[in-house]
């Protein structure tokens, strides 16, 4: 493999990676509050249409961006009203989100005298550095070759990385996530903790979904965004809830998916690989992660939050 | 002291109701807490003092009744306002997030505290405090390091972190030595000289006549009455609290002690961290005979009952149970070759938390006739069997089709202890087996044991309880750090002797 192909890979490993980067950060978020919010997938199709949707009428990014992370936030509450004051099943209402939030978005989509579907985005997340910055060898294509949401990414898991082990309010969540008894006990209102971050998890998914529909694959399909949601659940195990390895877990999936391409454009004999083998690559690879991972003992050095999906009911004993 | 308009009562509890579940935990209950000192809440298993304690501290929601904090009328929703308002609570169960360090737990939820957390300060705060108050701990440990003397500490530090001027400590000698009790005692004092009020749980009558200034006793969720500690002894408490005369029950020494039942030769045992926790016991308990293992907790004792049930596999060493190498047997098999446990945690280890009581009933022995035919429950058995089992271990609070996790500590103990003894077992190792229980239940779990040694049981008895240990025992073993140190007849056994041995120093050898 030469030089260039490899920057290639590496740099398209980048932008696959970031939408799961936000949606992983955003799993991880609401996980740490001890609520398993299985409709990722969902608030990332929610989020995608959305997203879509604003840009398409109004021609700013800007408000795709925001009208993205409101319609992830807003499916998100859903699944909070349910598991939080409800208290009822999180596997079940998650995976209800799930499917409705893929359901409306495909209907979303193709509504209309003039649907969105097939349509290309008004506006698109180009490369925000030009000119010699960018040319520079290495650092240029890896660190100054990428669209705005990229670097938000990546500030994302800065301040999430802060939030969750430097403040106060990141020690309340993660105490509610481990033991919301005793944060309650001393004084957290387990509640509030919960939905606020259900939602900012939601939020994050919006965004997430958005950066397909704006910045990947800017024209609306029905489909857009793959199995990316799902893949982001499985990606908060792999990172084992902590946001900056979820950064390299994404791209390392992001370059996974990417390999089938690399390869065909290598020749012979590497494009003989069928490309249906190739396209699992990234999900055996996930298999293999969270068995290795979740395996034998090291299960217990992971880091999930040991209320994780557990309704928590103050009253009870 | 007497109250008057100018020094308002530190909380007022007026007709507090609440009902779980058609139990009435706390029926027009009222309670008076004066400032400045240790009010003792005493009451049987299930008489309502927690229900009581989370209504004050804010956890529960009472159904009706007021509230007033130095005067003042409050309403708290969570424990939150309660810690506003200055009341905190340290949990029979505590409350202390486990893999968080023990700064942590103190900062989480202060509402003081700036955005970004500074570690180095908190454990410095805690540290100080810790010192003031007689509390040291290691600021920087989480907390599942710790002791649970030590857990205990950081309960009380979270309290004062606070500054709350009512403290509710809900039992907390019940998991200490009664040389760590001393050390709480005088942080108890101190408190109240400065102006703190405390309110005190304990099933120990001599604890709360020892520190307390006033005491009030709760029966079935109702007030029975209140008195001024100085005016009652000890028995008449326990008369308030159970409406009878009680005497604790001791062993009869006896002559004849048969043949060897279980016999443990030379065991080591790791911990969960892969220490060695048992490095070598060796020690025989006969046919009728109650075999004491006295030690601070800690010493290699859950490994030890571990190790001999099959929980927990033994590094090296064998066990035999009436001549039978147990060894490499599973724990089912043990059941069945005639061995009862009774653990230490009820809920968990000893009991299903989400059966019901009747099912936890037949938890050993369901497979077998009459639970079970040609591999099918019977669900009359279940029933039948319960209800007579209820009965006969005297097991309060029972709902049937509800989970026996709803249960009070004391009637949980009654239906583990009755379901071993059903089980007619040759031995029985018992840990801990009166902790927690109010006096009535302790009589009765201590008669349970005096029976099986009648009938010829050999049982292994391991406490952190001295005076359990020595009203029950034949015979003494001391263990520090994994070792056996020490051995007696009861007869010769004192407090102190026991004490120094406890504390590592070997008799003799010094
Ligand atoms: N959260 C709860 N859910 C259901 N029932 C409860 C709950 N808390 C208490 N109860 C019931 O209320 C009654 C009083 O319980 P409580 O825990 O207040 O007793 P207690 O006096 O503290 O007993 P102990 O000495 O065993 O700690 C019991 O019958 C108990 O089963
Ligand atoms: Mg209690």
């Amino acid at each position: 493999m030469n030089d260039s192909l490899l920057m290639l890979t590496v740099v398209a490993a980048i932008g696959l990676g970031t939408p799961l980067i936000f949606a992983t950060i955003g799993e991880i978020i609401t996980e740490r509050s001890g609520i398993l919010n299985l409709g990722v997938q969902g608030m990332m199709l929610m989020g995608a249409v959305a997203g879509f949707w604003a840009t398409f009428t109004t021609g700013s990014l800007l408000l795709g961006v925001l009208a993205a992370v409101v319609a992830g936030a807003a499916l998100s509450s859903i699944h909070a009203f349910t598991s939080i004051t409800l208290r009822a099943n999180q596997i079940v209402s998650g995976l209800a989100l799930a499917i409705f939030g893929a359901g409306l978005a495909s209907f979303l989509g193709k509504i209309g005298n003039d649907p969105l579907v097939g349509n290309p985005s008004r506006e698109v997340f180009e490369p925000l550095f030009t000119g010699w910055l960018v040319d520079l060898p290495l650092v240029g294509p890896l660190l100054f070759g990428h669209d705005l949401l990229v670097y938000v990414s990546w500030l994302v898991a800065g301040i999430a990385s802060y939030y969750l082990f430097h403040t106060r309010m990141g020690l309340s969540l993660r105490a509610v996530g481990e033991d919301p008894a005793s944060a309650e006990a001393a004084g957290v209102n387990v509640s509030k903790v919960r939905y606020v971050h259900v939602l900012t998890g939601g939020a994050l998914a919006g965004l997430g979904g958005a950066y397909f529909s704006l910045a990947l694959v800017p024209t609306w399909q029905d489909d857009p965004i793959g199995a990316a949601g799902w893949i982001a659940i499985a990606l908060v195990i792999l990172s084992s809830w902590r946001p900056w390895r979820a950064v390299f877990a994404a791209y390392l999936f992001g370059a996974a998916s990417r390999v089938q391409f690399t390869l065909q454009t290598l020749g012979e004999p590497w494009s003989d690989i069928p490309s249906t083998l190739l396209s699992m690559l990234p999900f055996v690879l996930a298999i293999i992660a969270m068995i290795v991972l979740t395996s034998g003992k090291r299960a217990r050095y992971l880091g999930a939050p040991a209320a994780l999906a557990i309704p928590y009911f103050r009253e009870e004993r | 002291m007497t109250s008057d308009a100018a020094t308002p009562l530190a909380a007022e509890l007026i007709g507090i109701d609440k009902e779980f579940y058609g139990v009435k935990a706390n029926d027009n209950v009222n309670f008076l807490l004066e400032r400045g000192q240790v009010h003792a809440l005493l009451g049987e298993n299930g008489a309502g003092k927690s229900t009581l304690c989370s209504i004050l501290a804010g956890l529960y929601r009472p159904d009706s009744g007021e509230m007033h904090i130095s005067g003042a009328p409050v309403l708290f929703k969570s424990p939150k306002d309660a810690l506003a308002a200055g009341v905190g609570m340290v949990y029979q169960h505590f409350r202390l997030v486990a893999n968080l360090t023990v700064a942590e737990n103190l900062a989480l939820g202060h509402p003081g505290l700036d955005v970004r957390l500074n570690q180095k300060e908190l454990q410095q705060a805690a540290t100080e405090l810790g010192q003031r108050y007689g509390l040291p701990v290691d600021a920087s440990a989480r907390i599942w390091q710790l002791s649970v003397g030590e857990q205990q500490r950081v309960e009380i530090l979270k309290l004062l972190y606070r500054d709350a001027q009512i403290l509710i400590l809900d039992e907390p000698t019940a998991v200490l030595t009664p040389q760590e009790s001393k050390v709480l005692f005088k942080t108890m004092r101190q408190l109240a000289e400065e102006g703190r009020s405390i309110i005190f749980v304990s099933h120990k009558l001599d604890e709360v006549k020892q520190i307390s200034d006033q005491v009030t006793v709760l029966r079935d969720g109702k007030t029975v009455g209140g008195v001024a500690t100085a005016d009652a002894e000890p028995k008449d408490l326990a008369r308030m609290m159970v409406g009878r005369d009680l005497e604790l029950p001791t062993r009869k020494p006896s002559e004849d002690i048969g043949s060897v039942m279980l016999g443990v030769s030379d065991i080591h045992v790791q911990s969960d961290r892969g220490l060695e926790a048992v490095r070598g016991m060796t020690l025989d308990v006969h046919e009728g005979e109650v075999v004491g293992i006295a030690g601070v907790s800690g010493n290699g004792q859950r490994e030890l009952a571990q190790g001999l049930v099959g929980l927990r596999p033994l590094t090296s060493g064998s066990v035999e149970l009436d001549g039978v190498d147990i060894t490499h047997m599973s724990v089912l098999s043990r059941i069945r070759a005639g061995c009862g446990y009774v653990p230490q945690s009820r809920l968990g280890m000893g009991l299903a938390p989400g059966l019901t009581t009747e099912e936890n009933l037949a938890l050993k022995a369901f497979r077998r006739p009459p639970y079970s035919k040609s591999r099918r429950l019977v669900a009359s058995a279940f029933r039948d069997n319960g209800e007579r089992e209820i009965k006969e271990y005297d097991i309060r609070g029972v709902r049937p089709g509800l989970p026996i996790r709803l249960l009070s500590g004391g009637n949980l103990q009654k239906a583990l202890v009755g379901r071993e003894v059903e089980m007619s077992p040759k031995v029985m190792i018992l840990r801990s087996p009166t902790r927690g229980l109010d006096v009535g239940a302790t009589e009765a779990v201590r008669n349970q044991i005096l029976e099986q040694r009648e009938k010829g049981v050999a049982v292994l008895l391991i406490s952190e309880d001295l005076d359990e240990l020595m009203a029950l025992s034949d015979r003494l073993l001391v263990i520090y750090e994994g070792e056996v140190v020490g051995e007696m007849p009861t007869e010769d056994a004192t407090a102190e002797r026991l004490g120094l041995l406890m504390a590592g120093q070997r008799e003799g050898a010094s």
